[in-house]
């Protein structure tokens, strides 16, 4: 289990990152949470590694123009305790259940949207929020919504020769309650199922929005703001938790039929992951709708 | 003597663990100039090799010996087998690859990085053959075969019937039957295989040194010696005394050692080869699966007058010795904690295109005891009884004991009702029926499970003859055997060295060794130095020796003891010149050799020491000046196989009740575990914390087999959980679980402490604990429960399957 020979290269600015990464073969270094396995095992033989670690303007966060930006490498750690994080609390929500704390000192939140695995929690946050992920090549940058980044199991709308640089997470406005949940067989696992859920309520009623993950090729996006406004009509203006998750039941089964199109695996059948998502649904949209209606009881959710 | 103090002070073992100053085989560099090795293995379960090509590979730089099928066949023998079956085994594949993994190429270069590269240019041309992975399948007459010059697919199929079987089971009032399956999994070291093995031609042969992690047993010496083609003493194996856990598995490593002294011949130098995760989780070792059904003949009361059982152990591609011994370890308590005296066995194994197979905590009573446990509950429900009380009429009773066994087991000692009503009332089993009643109306799935189990220790190897026909069996070439030895001297300044050569992998046993030793020569426990060291060149050792079958507490501590009283002994003596009194009026106290009558006459422990090493002129003529003891604990007990097929297949019957409370969620249908109470009769207890930290284990072990953790293949004979990605092992957040420990003390009157080994029978009933609980809790949806592991995606499948939608 020894990588194949490759070069390596530590540039200290993003130009000539973006220099190196012109050359043939060449793939971008951050954490190396993921990458690193895959040369070990051979399954990947870059000819050049490009180590962006030493680039100071990617290592920054901050928070401007209503967005949390994020840099390539920061790490999935600082964001989880920073304070500039707090605005993004789906961020905060789903951070804990990416890996575990060691893998978190040093993956990247960037790398893991990069590498886009179908069972990961934060390519489903930015789904969820419709974040902007900005890609830098030679040439320039360019934006890039979540809806259009994801184009399947482990790639994106990214080509060789750019460098994720940034991901922008809108931050929370009043009204917006968050959820997220995830189902994996053992605590750190990749999920067998799991979500993120958005649900802005304003004076013109409650609008909830649900990103699904491990169950399709890419995090699932929909809105389910129908679903919700019926469950409510069910239960009346102030449901309880619990009473909120069982209206929505019936209508989180059939969510669940819709988005889960994988064919399953020894850990968990397509009918198994439906019914998982059901109950996660159910549950995290109801959480998150109350939170969008009391506020102060943010964080709560999971 | 009474037994060191059950606190204890903590392990020795443990500041050079925790700070980093372990010293393991991959961190030492016992000769200079190694040169390190990969292995090239089958990407398939089963094809025929039709050409293999090294050139390419010896040409890449930094290569210095690339070897194949041609290399192997050309110098060694297959391993020496436990039975006469044709299923040579070599350590690479020759004719065949049988499994994915298999070793096939060894590239030996100067760093792993360069013999990975070469190892990629290494070609093999290979027809692919339709695999047989699953046990029913094996079974089948015209299922492809793996091994060409045997009949079918089963490599050993005996039958044993003690007792009039027949007519108990035309007697019952009822016959219980149950089909369960018991699934393959590991215990998984942190550490995987690591060797450094040196090949040298000398003038009266070659020799062969090697450096290694294996840990017995040692009779695995001569096989590794009968492949090489080489006397056994001309085979030096050396273990390193730390090892990163191995839980049996790393027993496997030995076929390894062969071939990388086959690679060192052919290099030219010494070669290092340390396994890889992936290597390790695709083709090391891990235990057998069984398929198996279980009949009891039974009374209106449920009282059980017989058994009948059929195991068929699915081995993997090779018979690799030890096996099948899975299917015998446990065959002196096969009727488990019962008294019951017909018993009909058939014992199988078959062979199949997936890995081999071969110790793992617990051997052969996990697999053992799924069946037997299953089917108590089985008849529990089949008659409307509470399971706890279709234990309490088969149990044995404290009066029975020693109990023979049908199959030849002399129970040594044990209270199990005690134990089991202890079991029970510290989970306080009746209102937890309550409880369960009540969350049932509430249509909860709340579960109650429990297991009464035998947990045999300090294995006789004698058990591997059953194998074999008794005409078959060549009479005075009997084997058996269960000794453990030990070396104790004292310097001059009186410090007290032993040297113990039990491999262990973390159990702690130089703490105990020293506490021991130290207690019976009355020494402060500093005066005493354990030493952990194996090499076959100069360790007392036989066969039987290794860290296997929990021996070290029945046998070493028991070598121990007879080699303190040589020590003791010739300490008396010399203080008896030194304070001219009769040495059988002295004893040995608080560092002092003293008069018993009389105590303020005494002399120092080192003080008579120095006598023996400066003044041996002044002990008693005919006195040897020998500060140096070897024991070898030889219980006459153990005895080979009878010629009517019986052995007492331990020395040692320890006792394991456990009772277990699961929930099931029925969104996610995760299993999880609310409460489990242990006891355990373990004998004297020699150390309260190691036990602990040796029933904690197990319990986490068993917790992998039971929900997490299983190897599993394709129908084409692929792994399919080939990473840790798959291949689940608990880790500290899955196991933490409220626990209940107790304990009851029956010592054995067999060892010299009364101390019986523990280091395996949680691992052995909480598997099925944890099935019978899930099977509890889902009775009311008409569930059956016949195999593991029961996570959430079984059990819904489970569910789906009953409710036939």
């Amino acid at each position: 289990m020894k990588p194949a020979p490759f070069a390596y290269v530590r540039p200290g600015t993003t130009e000539d990152v973006l220099a190196e990464l012109g050359r043939d073969g060449a793939k971008v270094l951050a954490g190396g949470q993921s990458l690193v396995p895959v040369l070990a095992m051979r399954l990947g033989r870059p000819s050049t590694l490009v180590d962006i670690n030493a680039v100071p303007e990617l290592n920054r966060m901050s928070r401007t123009d209503g967005h949390l930006r994020v840099g390539a490498t920061v790490r999935q750690r600082q964001v989880q305790y920073d304070d500039a994080a707090a605005a993004v609390p789906l961020l905060r929500l789903a951070l804990p259940w990416v890996g575990h704390r060691e893998i978190r000192s040093r993956g990247t939140v960037c790398g893991s949207i990069a590498h886009a695995d179908p069972s990961a929690e934060l390519p489903a946050v930015a789904s969820c929020l419709d974040a902007t992920m900005v890609v830098t090549s030679a040439g320039g940058a360019r934006e890039i919504s979540a809806s259009e980044f994801f184009t399947g199991a482990m790639s994106t709308a990214v080509v060789p020769e750019e460098l994720l640089t940034e991901v922008r997470f809108p931050v929370a406005a009043d009204g917006e309650g968050f959820g997220f949940g995830e189902i994996a067989r053992r605590h750190g696992d990749f999920a067998l199922a799991g979500v993120a859920v958005r649900v802005r309520t304003t004076t013109a009623g409650p609008e909830a929005r649900i990103s699904c993950f491990g169950i399709s090729d890419h995090p699932v996006t929909r809105d389910v703001s129908p679903q919700l406004r019926a469950a409510l009509d069910a239960t009346g203006a102030e449901p309880d938790g619990s009473g909120l998750g069982r209206a929505l039941r019936d209508h989180a089964v059939a969510i669940a039929d819709d988005v889960v199109d994988t064919g399953g695996d020894a850990h968990a059948s397509a009918a198994y992951r439906r019914q998982l998502v059901a109950g996660l649904v159910s549950r995290h949209v109801a959480r998150a709708y109350l939170k969008s209606v009391r506020p102060n009881r943010e964080g709560e959710s999971s | 003597m009474s037994a060191p103090s059950k606190t204890g002070p903590s392990r020795i073992e443990d500041a050079a663990l925790l700070t980093g100053q372990g010293r393991f085989l991959d961190d030492m560099d016992p000769l200079p100039g190694t040169l390190v090795a990969t292995v090239v293995r089958s990407p398939h379960a089963h094809a025929r090799i039709t050409a293999v090509h090294l050139d390419a590979a010896r040409r890449h730089p930094g290569v210095a010996a690339v070897i194949g099928p041609d290399e192997v066949l050309a110098t060694l023998r297959p391993f020496p087998l436990s039975v006469k079956a044709p299923t040579p085994y070599y350590p690479t594949a020759t004719d065949k690859t049988r499994f994915v993994g298999e070793p096939v190429v060894v590239v030996v270069a100067t760093d792993r990085y360069s013999a990975e590269d070469a190892a990629e240019l290494v070609e093999i041309d290979y027809e692919v053959l339709p695999a047989v992975v699953r046990t029913d399948q094996a079974l089948e007459d015209d299922a492809p075969r793996l091994h060409d010059q045997a009949d079918s697919n089963v490599a050993t199929d005996r039958t044993f019937t003690f007792g009039e079987v027949d007519a108990a089971f035309d007697r019952a009032a009822h016959t219980v039957t149950g089909h369960y399956s018991f699934p393959r999994y590991s215990s998984m070291p942190m550490e995987c295989y690591s060797v450094v093995a040196d090949w040298q031609d000398r003038a009266d042969g070659p020799e062969v040194t090697a450096w290694s992690n294996f840990h017995g047993p040692f009779s695995m010496a001569p096989v590794v010696a009968g492949c090489l083609g080489i006397p056994t003493s001309s085979l030096r194996l050396v273990v390193p005394a730390d090892i990163g856990g191995s839980f049996g598995i790393k027993s496997a490593v030995y076929p390894y050692i062969a071939l990388m002294a086959l690679a060192s011949k052919h290099a030219g130098r010494p070669v290092r080869w340390t396994e890889d995760r992936l290597e390790h989780l695709q083709a090391s070792s891990s235990g057998s699966d069984r398929l198996m059904t279980f009949s009891a003949a039974v009374d209106a009361d449920g009282v059980i007058s017989a058994l009948r059982v059929d195991l068929v152990d699915n081995v993997g591609a090779y018979l690799r010795p030890p096996e099948p011994s899975t299917l015998y370890r446990c065959f002196g308590n096969i009727t488990g904690a019962y008294r019951i005296d017909e018993v009909e066995i058939r014992a199988r194994a078959v062979v199949t295109n997936k890995a081999p197979t071969g110790l793992n905590r617990g051997f052969g009573g996990q697999q053992l005891y799924f069946g037997l446990e299953r089917l108590i509950d089985d008849i529990a429900v089949e008659l409307g009884l509470d399971p706890a009380d279709v234990r309490r009429r088969n149990l044995l009773h404290a009066d029975q004991f020693p109990h023979a066994t049908p199959s030849g087991g002399i129970y040594d000692s044990g209270d199990y009702h005690r134990a089991f009503e202890l079991a029970l009332e510290n989970v306080d089993y009746e209102r937890l029926r309550k409880e369960q009643a009540a969350a049932r109306a509430d249509g909860e799935w709340m579960g109650i499970g429990m297991a009464t189990i035998v947990d045999p220790s300090a294995t006789n190897i004698g058990y591997v003859g059953l194998a074999t026909p008794v005409q078959d069996r060549t009479a005075r070439r009997g084997k058996s055997g269960s000794t453990e030895h030990v070396r104790i001297s004292v310097d001059l300044q009186g410090v007290v060295s032993v040297l113990l050569g039990t491999v262990p992998q973390g159990q702690g046993h130089a703490t105990v060794a020293r506490d021991i030793v130290a207690q019976h020569l009355g020494l402060p426990v500093e005066q005493v130095r354990p030493r952990v060291e194996m090499d076959t060149a100069s360790t007392p050792w036989t066969i039987s020796s290794g860290s296997y079958s929990s021996r070290f507490a029945p046998l070493l501590t028991s070598a121990l003891l007879e080699a303190a009283d040589g020590i003791a002994a010739t300490i008396r003596l010399a203080a008896g010149v030194l304070l001219e009194a009769d040495p059988d009026s002295l004893e040995l106290a608080d560092g002092h050799v003293r008069v018993i009558e009389d105590p303020d006459r005494a002399v120092e422990f080192r003080h008579a020491a120095g006598l023996v090493h400066w003044d041996p002129g002044s002990l008693p003529d005919g006195v040897a000046a020998r500060l140096y003891e070897e024991a070898a604990f030889t219980p006459p007990q153990s005895k080979a196989a009878s010629r009517t097929d019986q052995i007492n297949s331990s020395l040692c019957y320890g006792f394991v009740a456990e009772v277990v409370v699961v929930r099931i969620d029925p969104e996610t249908m995760r299993v999880s575990i609310e409460n489990v109470s242990s006891v355990h009769d373990a004998g004297t207890i020699l150390n309260q914390t190691l036990l602990d930290g040796q029933i904690h284990g197990a319990l986490a072990q068993a917790l992998g087999g039971a929900l997490y953790e299983e190897m599993t293949y394709s129908d084409a004979g692929q792994p399919t959980a080939g990473t840790f990605m798959d291949y689940l092992c608990p880790t500290s957040a899955e196991s933490c679980f409220p626990l209940v420990s107790d304990h009851v003390v029956t010592p054995s009157p067999l060892t010299r402490l009364g101390a019986k080994g523990s280091g395996e029978g949680s691992s052995m009933s909480l598997p099925v604990a944890i099935a019978n609980a899930v099977a509890d809790a889902l009775a009311p949806e008409g569930v059956a429960i016949s195999s593991l592991p029961l996570h959430g995606n079984v059990l819904h499948q489970l569910l789906h399957q009953t409710k036939g939608t």
